[in-house]
């Protein structure tokens, strides 16, 4: 199968090709051929505008089933759901349970694009992106456009991440993605999920590219979107058009009211570390608890170490492979050599038959570990790697939210209202749950990390006689 | 120029010229300081031990840092005592740059590629703009000689690499695109206000010119890039859409140490290039990474050396910090080609390449 370069809607066929495996080549853009797509972004926009907001998300929802149901375009192929998930799989080592998971997760994106907008906009009709003015509560507000392309640097190891441009399309914001090394498919099946519903084919750039495309991509957008780590949060801190999806360093909180049921909760500890095979930035990484650390340390590490490595297609398989071995290589070793730093124990070595990096079922893994840290401040004690991993400290209550640092998802396992309400004037939280909710669990009407529409949207202050606009 | 030897005849020059250039850099009467000491404490006279060019390999890799420590005036050779001659520092490196000294090898290096590509490829008497490093390189001296052989005057806009490759070092991603600009308005504002048919420059700042007018219509007949990595897509790319399939283009592999390698002629729908040193004066060969003593296979990746012996200047098998392709000969040139060039493991390591 060829994937070649779509260009604001048309295929182009790159002479510089990837080769992804025996049966799978990518057709690469140069950074220059990106650019100058962008000097036509105009008509690209023109062409969403020329369509109703509503139209749109109805689009977006007839995209939902095609996306989830439907035989669509792949390169110079055609794909089926159950191959989309196949391929995906064989590239990305995800195992088809958590494919058809993130399937679900965008599906459900698409489908309650509505819900979704609404939640970003906080009720402003779509109208609004039809002429720029809406009412509400009696107010007439007016947003403009910020810019006229969305540029998007994907991942290869979370699809369901690509749920987050999805608006910028009923929004009328052109979108040019560069997909994950790995995962050109979801990207694309989306967008030929929304091609074939009614999108104009003109608003969607595809650009497989190199890292310097990539950089091209999100720094001539006029608003840019990437994920990576700390490395790339700083890499584009300079630039204040580009929002960057770092480091989750999410983290579970049991408050002193709690503590005593911790054996309640042991599986939602669980699911929060291992849901999605621990790739989220979602996932937790983190355990705070007041007492009763190696107690609950030991039941959970007792549960992590029951998830074994199962084959892709196992429709019980939980954790993934590495497409990459150096990696699984070199996250195993980085945490034997943290180990070393007195004050830190992996719990699950000794409830886990074996190492913590296996081969199995022809691939790499690294077995869920659960550390317990004896200080907040080792080196394992607030990190994040692309497995099921955590930490678990024991502080006194008070103690934590000074020491949490920036965490995408706290959940608070508590009802004690003073400290409920620490919480939500802290600056370090993006997303909390109050109560003894997962650190994965995500509501649409509540987006985390960056609002999208705020992101590409501009209020204006606007007086006068408006009846001659409206 | 197209060399019009068969590769029997070309390996035969080749030879006899590494026995004349052995000769003369080793020879007290012609030969320079840094050499003639070499051979001192080297313990073998390569008069003696070098008869061909296979022969070189008893030089073991050339160590580029000479090139930093040592006063340039020490390559100055016997017979060139006295003559004034012009000091050139290589690209982008930042600290103490290297250097090397000479007198005549650009003039011979570019008038043959000017007599490569004949009077209409680049329109003889058109003038040429040079966007890119100027400042101590040979290479703005060596436009300069082309423009003015083919009836030509020269043009210059100045990027400094090394200001790009520290800005980009210190994170100031934001301040290197601004001087790129800065340099591509003042390279539009000539070529809207002078009469320019020929330019030089680096396939990343076309790139960016092209974005700002329509070449072509702007009236460039001719584009001589190189500097940069230049993969299949991005000549494709060029030629299409930079040049808009009506400018002519020729892509280079050069450097201060070799002079320029042209590229051989593409077929229609052919991206990848394949350059060819300029034989005998410098010879690239495509070694294993790990011994370089072997060659790789023809169509293998391995990294480049190069030997260069001119009256000027001696340097034997010097490691470039380039990969390529071993190709065969071809047509124009009856030896060894490299192509696809592309930093040295650019696949495993992280390299600011193409800063400008």
């Amino acid at each position: 199968m060829q994937i070649p370069i779509l260009r604001l809607g048309e295929d182009y066929h790159s002479a510089d090709l990837v080769e992804l495996n025996d049966n799978l080549v990518t057709h690469t853009a140069n950074p220059g051929l990106i650019r100058r797509d962008l000097l036509n972004i105009e008509k690209s926009k023109a062409a969403l505008d020329a369509i109703p907001a509503e139209t749109l998300a109805d689009y977006c929802e007839a995209a939902a089933e095609l996306f989830m149901h439907a035989d669509l375009p792949c390169g110079d192929s055609t794909q089926s759901p159950a191959e989309y998930i196949e391929s995906l799989s064989a590239l990305t080592r995800l195992p088809h349970t958590l494919v058809k998971m993130n399937m679900g997760k965008i599906y459900e994106a698409m489908s309650q694009i509505r819900t979704v907008i609404g939640g970003l906009t906080r009720g402003i009709p779509l109208e609004m992106f039809d002429g720029g003015l809406a009412t509400l509560d009696g107010l007439d507000v007016n947003y403009y456009p910020a810019t006229s392309s969305l540029g998007v640097s994907l991942p290869s190891n979370a699809p369901a991440v690509n749920s987050l441009w999805l608006p910028a399309l009923v929004m009328k914001i052109p979108v040019l993605l560069k997909p994950g090394r790995e995962d050109p498919f979801t990207p694309l099946r989306i967008v030929q999920a929304m091609i074939q519903a009614g999108f104009p084919k003109e608003a969607f750039g595809f650009y497989p590219t190199t890292h310097e495309g990539g950089d091209t991509l999100l720094t001539s957008c006029g608003a840019g979107i990437s994920f990576g780590s700390d490395v790339t949060v700083r890499k584009y801190a300079p630039f204040k058009s580009i929002q960057v999806h770092g480091t989750g360093r999410s983290k579970i909180l049991i408050g002193e009211d709690f503590i005593d049921r911790w054996e309640d909760y042991i599986d939602v500890l669980v699911t929060s570390i291992s849901a999605n095979g621990g790739r989220s930035c979602i996932n937790t990484s983190s355990i705070l608890v007041p007492s009763h650390r190696d107690e609950i340390a030991e039941a959970l590490a007792a549960k992590l170490a029951q998830i074994e490595p199962l084959a892709r297609d196992d429709e019980n398989a939980l954790l993934c492979g590495f497409a990459n071995t150096a990696m699984a290589e070199g996250i195993d070793g980085m945490i034997e050599d943290l180990l070393e730093e007195p004050g830190a124990r992996d719990v699950t070595s000794s409830h886990r038959d074996g190492d913590r990096k296996v081969e199995a079922h022809g691939q790499t893994y690294l077995r869920p570990t659960l550390i317990a840290c004896d200080d907040k401040n080792h080196s394992l004690a607030n990190t994040e790697f692309m497995f099921p991993f955590a930490s678990i400290v024991e502080m006194p209550q008070a103690e934590m939210l000074d020491s949490i640092g920036e965490t995408l998802v706290v959940s608070a396992f508590t009802e004690d209202k003073a400290w409920s309400q620490d919480m939500m004037i802290s600056h370090n939280i993006e997303r909390l749950n109050i109560g003894p909710f997962p650190t994965n669990r995500v509501q649409w009407e509540q987006p985390h990390e960056g609002n999208l529409f705020e992101f590409l949207y501009r209020r204006r202050a606007i007086q006068g006689d408006l009846s001659g606009v409206c | 120029m197209s060399s019009t030897l068969t590769v029997q005849e070309a390996r035969a020059q080749l030879d006899s010229h590494t026995r004349e250039l052995i000769n003369w850099h080793f020879s007290p009467e012609t030969g320079c300081p840094y050499w003639l000491d070499w051979a001192k404490n080297a313990g073998w006279d390569p008069r003696e031990k070098v008869e061909c060019f296979a022969d070189i390999m008893h030089f073991d890799n050339f160590d580029d840092e000479v090139l930093r420590k040592e006063d340039p005036a020490k390559f100055i050779p016997k017979a060139y005592e006295g003559k004034p001659y012009n000091v050139f520092e290589t690209g982008g490196t930042t600290g103490m740059p290297k250097q090397r000294i000479g007198w005549e090898d650009y003039k011979t290096d570019y008038t043959e590629f000017s007599n490569h590509y004949g009077p209409d490829f680049f329109p003889q008497g058109g003038n040429w703009l040079m966007v890119g490093p100027t400042g101590p390189r040979r290479l703005r001296l060596a436009i300069e000689h082309l423009a003015n052989i083919r009836g030509g005057a020269a043009y210059f806009i100045d990027l400094d690499p090394r200001w790009v490759k520290r800005l980009i070092g210190m994170g100031e991603m934001q301040m290197a695109r601004a001087y790129q600009a800065h340099v591509i308005d003042q390279a539009a504002t000539i070529i809207r206000h002078r009469d320019i048919q020929c330019i030089f420059t680096t396939p990343k700042l076309l790139e960016s010119l092209a974005e700002r007018m329509s070449l072509a219509d702007a009236g460039i007949r001719g584009v001589f890039a190189g500097g940069t990595t230049m993969t299949p897509q991005y000549v494709k790319f060029i030629q299409e859409e930079v040049l808009e399939g009506k400018i002519n283009y020729a892509p280079t592999y050069g450097n201060t140490l070799m002079g320029l390698a042209i590229s051989r002629k593409r077929e229609p729908g052919e991206y990848s290039l394949t350059y060819y040193a300029p034989q005998p004066r410098a010879t690239l060969r495509v070694v294993d990474p790990k011994d370089s003593t072997k060659g790789v296979e023809y169509g293998e990746y391995g990294r480049v050396e190069l030997t260069t012996m001119t009256k000027e200047f001696f340097v034997p098998r010097f490691l470039e910090r380039d990969e390529a392709i071993r190709r065969p000969e071809c047509d124009e040139f009856p030896w060894d080609g490299v192509g696809d060039v592309r930093p040295f493991q650019s696949g495993t390591k992280a390299v600011i390449e193409g800063v400008y």
